[in-house]
């Protein structure tokens, strides 16, 4: 809670002025009705004209200065409010933003939206609620109160029991609906999942004609959500008669023994029709006090969530005195052991000891879940390892500036994405100052060039969101493009060419010879002909290295090599010699 | 004329609330009918309660005061009835307010189950086109908006209006003049209302509007998270964001800046007109004219309070209003898009064949299909057998119909050979897999599937008669089973690892944690791309089809992994027609006919050993490696 209400910033002062002007509001509203009698009791009862002009007048002026404050309260109110959800949203992605790669993996991107949507929306409106209420309700609570015990202490212990009764009963609902709310929630995220996954995977559902099984797989999820609501709503639905049982329960006993006091005279009909004035007000705040705790707690869920993304703690930060140059594209693995669970025991790589010298080219192949992937992402400090070091140019990654880093070791990663915007403004990712022919060079030596070309924009044309209008090999190589404007000292290429045919996966590995003969290569590859003119190919096998050697020795010597190498062959492929 | 140019966003807001409360009337008629008449029976009661002080002095106190007599036994009396009207109330009260919790969360419900349903009918070209967190905020933030409408608006509204016309008779019975002066006042606020909800009403339109962009663009950047990360793009990111969460800001504020304002405008015209009625009222009084007594004035100052108080209660639930009619504007037009159109009249039905040797229809699940063809003219019925022969003949196709991208098409696959398409990427080889079971149309020419043209028939059946294996895999939450019985829903267990055998799937499933039984969430991202493609064949294997599409779908598994998928996949190809689209020739070497396209236009075809020969592209593509690699 304090951490999202620290995100007002520079609308604290909205905030504050808002609440100031509605206690202003508030008084004037309370002064009304006692004007009020003041124009029957001293104007209309006494046939006063003068008197019921002045206090007219001075009725005019509250209500004039009422609405000033009240409309200036509501607009304070909405800017406040506005400006905090504003606020929170960006520290959010801000806070994204420096996540580190397994950060990122705790959260889907669904359950992000929701809480930069929906739940900042809640807050927002729970907020703006509160702080027009908060004053307001505690202020009519008090004074109607206030003046119910000076016209009657007697009559006053009605409302005690009227309140104990609202309080209990009121207090008793919030806290069963309460629980039943947080799992509305949860049957919420369920249910947006549920259309997430239809809306991506629509192709699937159309092909296999299960546009009917999914309606009735929706229908499920919203039933549950409708079931749970009725359930906490019912039970919310007891809050409105509470409520009119305790005020008929004054008026009634107010009635009957006012009459009393009355014909005992003890009491003037005036202070009757008073204190029937001050009951509804105070019974009133005490409902719209239980509305802004409904408010509040039902946002607690939200900020709860929201609160969750602000805390959570990049994983992988910068050292104090952070290196700013990467000397050269030598890499070295000493001893690695590297899980994605710390301390789960299951090792995603193990004892990895590796040197690579500037300049090689060097080709990863292996199974699936082989760890070819988890070995590069160490390089440029994706993931930290848990045991033994990783060193680029000689030094640790961790004692880099990551940002150094990463601009010096570019990864071509397996699950790439590009932008919507135009190709160049893509390209222009790798590096922001890039000149258009450099980017072109780029794509040339991507081989992305000539597909660019036969596009009716060329350079400018508009790439959808996710590159939808490219296809898989188009895609990869505009990656690749993109990865080698940023002219790095090590290239990692992450399966990235698996959709590109092989004559062009061809002439993109002659082009890296060609353009950037001094840049260390890392290809992982499923294709031994990607790898296979590398200077060394490494084999690994279940997170260890089976093999480190050239292409001639592996087929010698190592078995894996070999069975790859042959599985490729069969069926008279396409990749080495013709049979 | 002038009024339509006036206010549009207020007559569209109106029209689209009313469709709301039409939603929910058509499937809650007699609950709401229950509503209003619990409403107007709680309005009694509580107009009953808060006048009841008025009778007390008039009819007890002072009287009691005057001439000294005790009347508290009438007056026990009096409260008895008071009672029991109250406690009437209290009822009506409850059940007005829960049945209405069943309306408003069941009409929410009834929205999103059409809103879905709707969803899932509209073409594929619709998702190419719109953002998927556009069309996730629909679901998530404009829904939302209607809930306060309509459990807590709507009752609020007729509460309102039903006391408002009771004290407006109550005055008017009264002192016709004095309820001028009211009326008036009512006139006053309602302008207040209408214009200031038309101000706010347009920002929340444009609100709901920037929190949809909000939502695609949250949704587009999380995706693509971790290239941000590798290009060390977090500032720009950041920045970018400042500008469109700005934009919203801005429209959140000047919204609810307009819908706060109402409140304490109105509240304080109620009070002015309170001032007004005194003072004419007293002038009216003192002097004796029109009729008017001092009690009547004090009487009437508060049945003027009652006349207004409902207005500024009203105007509170404006902005849940405006909001929702913005929302609601979204859900409406997701809704009203129209959904893909099928006008196919053949029909996919279990055959079986008679003595005679003709094929007939059959009730039960044989393991044959035909094709029902009704031909109205004759008003015939002819059943052509299910084989899984398709026809290309001259098609055009464009995704925009101004921008041709597959040009004079025509390809010939009898029933169960293989046809294989290769190709630079781009050249369009999925496009033309998806002509075949209609994710588009076709601009010119025609397809046939088993001599029929497939614009005839009907779009399930035909895509029930075509396996697929898509490029991208998606995988939907729920165990591994429930995943492979996606290909057919009455799939048994046997079936379905029969299935994953044929994959090789069967080998990595057992070794997950709960083996079968093991839950995917978010598309699989438990697996590997590998383990999820063969998933995916397993899917494709289960539902059986006479033909098959396979596209690249074997990109990501590696090699070793691959010729275990390839025995399978060649165990499923057998007596199928398959169209496959691979980059490794090796997988397209032994087909029936390998088409080699080139930007739109398929530039040669034959077998393997015909293209080899001609020295041709294929030759090209098939050798271009060693050029560049000598071994």
């Amino acid at each position: 809670m304090r951490n999202v209400l620290h995100q007002l910033k520079q609308y604290k002062k909205n905030t504050f002025l808002c609440i100031g002007l509605t206690t202003l509001e508030v008084i004037m509203e309370i002064l009304l009705p006692f004007v009020t009698s003041l124009i029957i009791d001293q104007g209309l009862e006494a046939q006063n004209m003068p008197a019921v002009y002045r206090y007219g007048i001075l009725m005019i002026v509250c209500a004039a200065l009422g609405l000033v404050f009240g409309a200036l309260g509501g607009r304070y109110a909405a800017s406040a409010s506005a400006g905090l959800s504003a606020n929170l949203r960006e520290a959010i992605y801000r806070n994204i933003q420096t996540f580190s790669f397994s950060n990122i993996d705790k959260f889907s991107v669904p359950s992000l939206v929701t809480r930069m949507t929906t739940d900042i929306t809640n807050v927002q409106f729970a907020f703006m609620m509160v702080i027009r209420v908060a004053v307001r309700a505690p202020l009519n609570l008090i004074f109607s109160f206030a003046m119910c015990m000076i016209i009657s202490p007697h009559l006053s212990s009605m409302f005690l029991i009227a309140v104990a009764f609202l309080v209990i009963v009121i207090g008793t609902i919030m806290v069963v609906t309460l629980k039943i709310f947080n799992q509305v929630f949860r049957r919420y995220d369920d249910l947006n999942a549920s259309v997430q996954e239809n809306v991506s995977a629509i192709r699937v559902v159309k092909a296999f004609v299960r546009e009917e099984h999914e309606n009735v797989k929706f229908s499920k999820a919203s039933k549950m959500l409708y079931d749970l609501s009725v359930k906490a709503e019912g039970l919310l639905a007891f809050n409105n008669p509470a409520m009119m049982v305790a005020v008929y329960f004054c008026i009634i006993s107010v009635s009957w023994f006012g009459a009393k006091f009355i014909v005992g005279g003890s009491m003037s009909t005036g202070d009757l029709t008073s204190l029937f004035s001050y009951i509804m007000s105070l019974l009133m705040s005490l409902m719209m006090l239980s509305m802004v705790v409904v408010m509040i707690s039902m946002s607690l869920a939200s900020v709860r969530r929201i609160s969750e993304i602000l805390n959570e703690k990049p994983d992988i930060t910068d050292p104090e005195q952070p290196i700013m140059a990467v000397p050269d594209g030598r890499i070295d693995f000493n001893h690695v052991n590297f899980s994605y669970k710390h301390g789960s025991g299951k090792n995603a790589l193990a004892d990895i000891d590796l040197h690579i010298k500037s300049g090689e080219t060097i080709g990863v192949i292996g199974g699936t879940g082989s760890g070819k992937s988890s070995l590069v992402n160490l390089i440029c400090r994706l993931y930290d390892v848990d045991d033994g070091s990783v060193c680029v140019g000689g030094n640790d990654v961790r004692s880099y500036d990551t940002e150094v880093l990463r601009n010096q070791v570019s990864v071509v990663l397996q699950k790439n994405t590009l932008f919507s915007g135009t190709i160049l403004e893509n390209l222009r990712w790798g590096n922001p100052d890039a000149t258009d022919e450099e980017c072109i060079k780029a794509c040339k030596a991507a081989c992305a060039d000539e597909f660019i070309d036969r596009m009716p924009d060329g350079y400018n044309t508009r790439i959808e969101r996710g590159g939808a209008n490219v296809s898989g090999g188009q895609k990869q190589r505009l990656c690749i493009a993109r990865a080698l404007l940023k002219k790095p000292k090590v290239l990692i290429l992450d399966d990235s060419t698996s959709a590109v045919d092989t004559a062009t996966d061809a002439s993109i590995r002659a082009a890296f010879a060609r353009e950037i003969p001094g840049t260390t290569k890392i290809i992982i590859a499923q294709r031994v002909s990607s790898v296979q003119s590398a200077d060394r190919i490494l084999v690994l096998d279940n997170g260890r290295i089976n093999a480190f050697d050239t292409h001639e020795n592996l087929l010698k010597t190592n078995e894996i090599y070999q069975d790859i190498y042959t599985s490729q062959l069969q069926g008279g492929g396409d990749f080495d010699q013709p049979a | 004329m002038n009024e339509k140019k006036q206010s549009p966003a207020v007559r569209s807001s109106a029209t689209l609330l009313k469709r709301v409360i039409k939603t929910m009337l058509h499937y809650y008629k007699f609950s709401f009918l229950l509503v209003i008449v619990c409403i107007i029976i709680t309005a009694i009661a509580t107009v009953v309660g808060s006048t009841f002080s008025q009778k007390l002095v008039d009819n007890y106190i002072t009287p009691m005061l005057r001439d000294g007599t005790d009347l508290f036994g009438e007056l026990a009396r009096d409260i008895f009835r008071l009672v029991c009207i109250m406690a009437l109330g209290v009822i009506t009260a409850f059940s007005y307010t829960r049945i209405m919790v069943n309306v408003s969360q069941g009409t929410m419900r009834n929205l999103r189950n059409e809103l879905f349903r709707r969803m899932e009918a509209l073409p594929i070209k619709y998702f190419d086109t719109h953002a998927h967190g556009d069309i996730m905020s629909v679901y998530t933030n404009d829904i939302d908006t209607l809930r306060q409408l309509l459990s807590q608006s709507i009752p609020q509204i007729i509460n309102s209006l039903f006391s408002m016309t009771a004290t407006l008779i109550t005055m008017i019975i009264l002192n016709p003049a004095l309820t001028v002066i009211s009326l008036l006042t009512a006139v006053a606020m309602l302008l207040v209302t209408k214009n200031f909800s038309r101000l706010s009403g347009k920002y929340y339109i444009r609100q709901q509007r920037d929190l949809g962009a909000v939502d695609g663009f949250i949704e587009e950047m999380m995706d693509g998270q971790k290239v941000v990360k590798v290009f060390c793009h977090e500032q720009k990111a950041i920045d970018d964001f400042h500008k469109i969460n700005e934009q919203l800001r801005h429209s959140t504020d000047k919204a609810n800046g307009y819908a706060n304002l109402l409140m304490p405008i109105n509240a304080n015209i109620g009070w002015l007109s309170y001032v007004v009625v005194a003072i004419v009222g007293a002038a009216l009084g003192i002097n004796g004219l029109a009729g008017v007594t001092l009690g009547t004035v004090i009487t009437f100052l508060g049945l003027n309070k009652a006349f207004t108080n409902p207005i500024t209660q009203v105007s509170q639930q404006v902005n849940f209003v405006v909001n929702a009619a913005a929302g609601a504007q979204r859900v409406f037009d997701l809704m009203d898009t129209t959904p893909e159109a099928d006008e196919g009249y053949v029909e996919l039905v279990n055959a079986k064949i008679d003595k005679d040797g003709n094929i007939t229809e059959s009730k039960e699940r044989t393991n044959l299909w035909a094709w029902k063809h009704p031909h109205k003219a004759e008003g015939t019925v002819t059943y052509t057998k299910l084989e899984g022969g398709v026809v290309f003949d001259d098609v055009d196709f464009g995704y925009d119909e101004n921008k041709i991208v597959l040009h004079n098409i025509s390809l010939w696959a009898k029933p169960g050979q293989k046809i294989a398409f290769v190709g630079a990427t781009g050249a369009g080889k999925t496009t033309i897999t998806n002509l075949i079971n209609r994710f588009y149309d076709i601009a010119d020419g025609k397809i046939r599937y088993d001599g029929i043209n497939i614009n005839k028939i009907k779009k399930p059946d035909l895509r029930r008669s075509l396996g697929m294996v898509l490029q991208d895999t998606h995988l939907f939450t729920g165990t591994v089973m429930d995943n492979i019985r996606y290909g057919k829903l009455d799939a048994t267990d046997e079936e379905c690892i029969k299935a994953a055998k044929l994959a090789n799937a069967d080998g990595f499933i057992r070794r997950l944690p709960d083996g079968y039984d093991t839950m995917l969430t978010g598309d699989g991202a438990n697996l590997s791309q590998g383990q999820r493609q063969l998933l995916a064949i397993a899917r494709a294997a289960v539902a059986d089809p006479p033909a098959l599409i396979l596209d690249e779908a074997t990109s990501s598994i590696d090699t070793r992994t691959e010729k275990l998928v390839q025995d399978g996949m060649d165990a499923l190809m057998k007596g199928r027609t398959t169209f496959v689209i691979a980059h490794r020739l090796s997988t397209v070497q032994n087909s029936d006919c390998i088409m080699v396209m080139e930007q739109g236009r398929i530039i040669e075809r034959g077998t393997h050993d015909d293209l080899i020969a001609k020295k041709g592209k294929y030759y090209q593509l098939y050798t271009g490696n060693f050029a560049e690699n000598p071994a």
